[in-house]
């Protein structure tokens, strides 16, 4: 357990892009040199360290080289400058079943893809019992796998990858395969990994699950190492930082941070979906201070729900709370609530300065302990500048100036 | 030449490479690995109705095997340089074909060249047992040769080998390679005396120099390496002797000179074939 399981160390990953990639013989020998290209730094300098046994998460917006350092690790890809020490035998799933031969059988195709992949024939014979069982092709397995169905195919492939029992394991986002039982069944595999001390390194988008499956996690922007540190922190940053999508989602039911982690509640009742109104009675995501508001909150009562508490939460990005106001507070609570219907929230003049927000919308029990549903950040939302036109903090008081001489800004605004 | 020391860590992966690209060749043909053997015969059945029997080409009689028979002549010949040939197409093609292994696993690449060449490698061995069976039945004696056409047919494997890695790197650069060395291959067999014996070439160097124009053509044919090769399995298999000493260092030499760059450009070039590819 005493050296890391990979050290990055100050890596560089530059790519050519060409202007068309037409490299012919002829523009070679007549330009003397290869067709015109410009360059294009991947990675600059990203060094951090992964310790054996932990899992690791590399997040970033698409385009941020995780994909390309993950590369890297897996000595696919040779860095222009620094280098990747690994300690251990490595295996990548960057694509399952990368190297199967459609008219081969199954079983020349495991033996095939296990040697591919640094593995013995001794060791696949031991193992080809168990890589078949956990794919489930057992029927299947001297056909040619062009007759697989895809499932299949990538399951069997799978299967050999986990196989090949690496002490360092890459998962480029290929979790996202196979019907929920395999994807399943693959989770626990990890979970195997974990406890067995091996060390996981995982690209993903499904911050979610990233956050409650990885130890530490390093995020990348342009190349560049932004952040490495606990996921927790690492993830709730990264979203708050990179969720400027101010379009109304068409779902309008995911959280901003994805992921199961952002809704959680006993379900009794729960907020279906939250429409911020602007004055036109339009669903928005971009309001302006000063003007009238109505956040709606839709809601479902799957049966009789004495005396729910509404509330609402907004924060800046920072995740500083702005307010938080709830039913409960102003005595608004309903008796009971059953079926479906709405409960709005009337603001007359908005006082939020510009800037941007998040609106976490709930619905608890009378106590305020027990969650039905909270839905943590679901919607952002943008606030352009409008009346008061004031330039400092989240908040305006919606108080004006007055001057014992009535005239004298009269003649200020006069002349400007 | 950490390619060597990875290619010889990747035996198995070789092995099963090789296996996979024998085993697929045929897939779904109804002749299966038959074809392998119908190509040459149907290429040497062509060459004899042209050259042995329309065009007169009279190859000295095998010495001392006393054979005579164009077809086996030019067979001796022909399997070698179709092995060289689609050996190194297939090799120079490798890395293009297997792009997505290239892209998707850390792999020696170096195994997916030699691989490509050994699969043609395979057949031709194959091909060279039916015919040293059928060099018997027409009463030569080439069994006690069989250990060194063995090792020409290694060092014919090197060469090809040496070849293939440097062509299959120019290939991910240039993918005007594979459409060039279509044509110069086409060019290289005609140049060969494959179809013909040397002999002719040499007595096109004396007409010439009789009407007082001095080429020396056949030190000219003799600067290529495939015409050594071709002398050596010929004086193996249809002669039953020992080839000319000339032309058994010309080989040795070849193949040491053509491995060795191939491996030291690979090596060189190697690490950035997934984003050139």
């Amino acid at each position: 357990m005493s050296d890391p399981a990979v050290v990055v160390d100050g890596v560089s990953k530059r790519f050519r892009l060409y202007g068309d990639r037409t490299r012919s013989l002829k523009q070679a020998v007549l330009q003397r040199r290869r067709a015109s290209f410009e360059e294009f730094w991947a990675l600059k300098d990203v060094s951090f360290e992964i310790p054996q046994g932990s899992t690791f998460g590399l997040i970033g917006e698409n385009g941020s080289g995780k994909s390309t350092l993950l590369k890297c690790v897996a000595k696919i890809l040779r860095p222009d400058t620094g280098g990747i020490t690994t300690n251990g035998r490595l295996a990548a799933l960057l694509e399952l079943g990368s190297g199967f031969h459609p008219e081969l059988s199954g079983r020349e195709n495991v033996y095939l893809n296990g040697s591919i992949l640094g593995l013995s024939k001794r060791e696949i014979d031991k193992r080809l019992d168990e890589i078949v069982d956990f794919a489930g092709v057992e029927a299947f397995i001297d056909q040619p796998v062009k007759n697989y169905s895809s499932g299949m195919y990538v399951r069997l492939g799978f299967s050999v990858a986990i196989n090949v029992d690496p002490d360092i394991l890459l998962v480029d986002e290929v979790l996202a395969v196979g019907d929920a039982s395999f994807q399943q069944k693959c989770m626990e595999k990890f979970a195997d990994y974990r406890r067995a001390g091996r060390t996981v390194v995982v690209v993903s988008h499904a911050m979610g699950s990233l956050r409650n499956f990885c130890d530490t996690v390093a995020w990348l922007e342009h190349g560049k190492l932004q952040a490495v540190g606990p996921a927790g922190s690492v993830v709730d940053d990264y979203v708050d930082e990179t969720h400027a999508d101010r379009e109304v989602p068409s779902d309008a039911g995911d959280g901003v941070g994805g992921g199961d982690d952002a809704r959680w509640g006993s379900g009794e009742i729960r907020v279906d979906r939250v429409e911020v109104l602007d004055p036109a009675g339009e669903d928005t995501r971009t309001l302006r201070t000063g003007d009238a508001v109505v956040i709606r909150l839709h809601y479902r009562a799957s049966q009789r729900v004495e005396r729910p508490v509404f509330g609402l939460g907004i924060t800046t990005l920072e995740g500083h709370d702005v307010t938080g106001p709830n039913t409960r507070d102003t005595d608004d609570v309903p008796e009971s609530l059953h079926g479906t219907g709405h409960v709005d929230f009337r603001v007359d003049r908005l006082t939020l300065l510009p800037g941007s927000y998040e609106l976490t919308a709930a619905v608890y029990d009378y106590t305020c302990q027990h969650p039905f549903d909270h839905r943590h950040r679901l919607v952002r939302f943008d606030v352009v500048p409008g009346v008061p036109r004031e330039g400092v903090g989240v908040v305006s008081l919606g108080g004006d100036w007055r001057y014992s001489e009535s005239d004298v800004v009269a003649a200020v605004r006069h002349t400007r | 030449m950490s390619t060597l020391a990875e290619l010889a860590r990747s035996r198995e992966l070789l092995g099963n490479l090789t296996l996979r690209d024998v085993r697929s060749r045929y897939k779904r043909t109804v002749l299966g690995n038959v074809w392998s053997l119908l190509n040459p015969l149907a290429a040497m059945l062509i060459f004899t109705v042209v050259f042995g029997f329309l065009l007169k080409v009279t190859p000295d009689r095998g010495d001392p095997s006393g054979l005579h028979v164009f077809a086996l002549w030019l067979l001796c010949a022909l399997l070698p340089w179709t092995f060289f040939s689609v050996g190194i197409a297939a090799g120079m093609n490798s890395l293009v074909v297997n792009a997505s292994l290239v892209l998707k696993v850390y792999l020696s690449r170096a195994a997916l060249v030699v691989a490509a060449v050994f699969a043609v490698g395979v057949t031709f061995l194959v091909e060279l047992a039916v015919l040293t069976v059928v060099l018997v039945l027409f009463g030569a004696n080439p069994l006690p040769w069989v250990p060194v056409v063995v090792v020409m047919a290694l060092l014919l494997a090197a060469f090809a080998v040496g070849m293939g890695l440097l062509l299959a790197i120019a290939n991910v650069y240039f993918r005007d390679t594979q459409h060039f060395i279509a044509i110069l291959l086409q060019m290289w067999f005609y140049l060969t005396p494959i179809l013909y014996p040397v002999s002719y070439v040499a007595d096109k160097e004396k007409q010439l120099a009789d009407e007082g124009r001095d080429l020396p053509l056949v030190t000219l044919f003799k600067l290529n390496p495939m015409e050594h090769f071709v002398s050596a399995f010929r004086a193996l298999l249809y002669d039953n002797r020992w080839p000319d000493s000339t032309d058994l260092v010309w080989c040795v030499v070849t193949a040491a000179v053509a491995l060795t760059a191939g491996l030291l450009v690979f090596g060189r070039y190697e690490g950035r074939l997934a984003e050139e590819l």
